[in-house]
């Protein structure tokens, strides 16, 4: 078989789309400020290089890539990022004075290391392709090797899995260091405390004010407006519309609404 | 082209990743980059596979593969716990080991 020197045409054409691609979405994960957004551009990176094992004849890696890792391993940094929620830790601002340039001079230096001896290592002969090695199918080709050569890897692998979950399951469990108040003791507390305000509840949103938006603060039977009855969340994130413009006295009835 | 190219960018996306770990605050985005600079290593190993013209680099790939689904079950569990107890998922509040 001819050796494979270079590659051609359409693999090519992938790699000069997909490569810039996703080095830029790679960048976008430092740069965006959200983590939401960090995860979905490292989606799209993990999904360009599962493109790239197929087309390096690597199907089966490939197809594990976007399962388990687009699939499985993103959902879940996805479901952590709805548990744990918006936090002042999204900010940009470097908390380490000088940390960003000693980084970024760092990075170069790495980089360059890594891609000047990769221009100076040669491997001693011409690449020789993966035509023979997979002429009984990728998947057969890697079984066999995984149940003869690697198999002892492959137990002690299964070994760290079964850890693996039993160490989240441990690391996850709650246990309540105090006995969760009852129904009873929690009504009987909010009527003890300081004021009746809040005997009833907190108020929703909206209610008794001109809007019904969860971002607009519910109004009180004197008129004021009640900022406890917006979600902390709404408040974290900076999405909250001003109290104070709802306020009876100030706003503006003689508009007229559109027939 | 010549397959070094891969090679090239599996370089280039390891140091983004690297970067990543050390600028950003948010600990879920830092395992991000972790798990970025993980992929990185596979794809020269599926490409190194291809040069060798044997499967043994698509093995080692898919062990990866395997140890980083483990490493990200048990430090999303971790992180989940630090951000039970402290309320942040920031990196820099974790500091209770300094005094």
């Amino acid at each position: 078989m001819q050796p494979l020197l270079t590659i051609q045409g359409p693999e090519a054409a992938l790699f000069w789309i997909l490569a810039p691609l996703s080095v830029a979405a790679a960048l976008g994960m430092l740069l965006v400020k959200k983590a939401v957004h960090s995860a979905l551009l490292l989606a799209w990176v993990m999904i360009t290089l599962a493109i790239f094992y197929i087309a390096q004849d690597a199907a089966f890696l490939g197809v594990v890539q976007v399962i388990v890792y687009t699939g499985a391993v993103m959902m879940l940094f996805l479901f952590i990022l709805m548990l744990v929620g918006v936090d002042s830790s999204d900010s940009l601002t470097e908390t380490i004075t000088g940390l960003r340039p000693i980084a970024i001079t760092a990075a170069v230096g790495l980089g360059g290391l890594l891609v000047s001896l990769l221009g100076r290592a040669t491997l001693g002969r011409e690449p020789i392709g993966l035509e023979i090695a997979n002429t009984a199918g990728n998947v057969q080709g890697l079984s066999e090797l995984l149940f003869s050569k690697y198999v002892f890897p492959f137990e002690v692998v299964s070994a760290l899995l079964i850890t693996a979950a039993l160490g989240a399951m441990v690391l996850a469990h709650h246990q309540r260091t105090n006995p969760r108040p009852s129904q009873r003791e929690q009504a009987i507390n909010r009527f003890r405390s300081g004021s009746l305000a809040g005997a009833a509840g907190l108020p929703g949103p909206g209610v008794f004010a001109r809007h019904n938006a969860v971002d607009v603060p519910a109004l009180l039977p004197d008129g004021t407006p009640a900022p406890s009855s917006i979600s902390a969340t709404l408040k974290a994130r900076g999405d909250v519309l001003d109290s104070g413009q709802f306020q009876l006295d100030n706003v503006d009835t003689t508009v007229v609404e559109e027939k | 082209m010549s397959l070094d190219n891969y090679l090239y960018l599996s370089a280039i996306l390891f140091t983004i990743g690297a970067v990543g770990v050390v600028v950003r605050r948010n600990a879920i985005v830092v395992f991000m980059c972790i798990e970025l600079m993980l992929n990185a290593a596979n794809l020269s190993f599926v490409t190194f596979a291809r040069m060798n013209g044997n499967l043994d680099g698509q093995v080692v790939a898919f062990f990866t593969m395997v140890v980083a689904a483990c490493e990200v079950v048990v430090g999303l569990a971790i992180i989940v716990t630090i951000y039970r107890s402290r309320r942040s998922a920031s990196v820099d509040d974790a500091s209770l080991l300094r005094r």
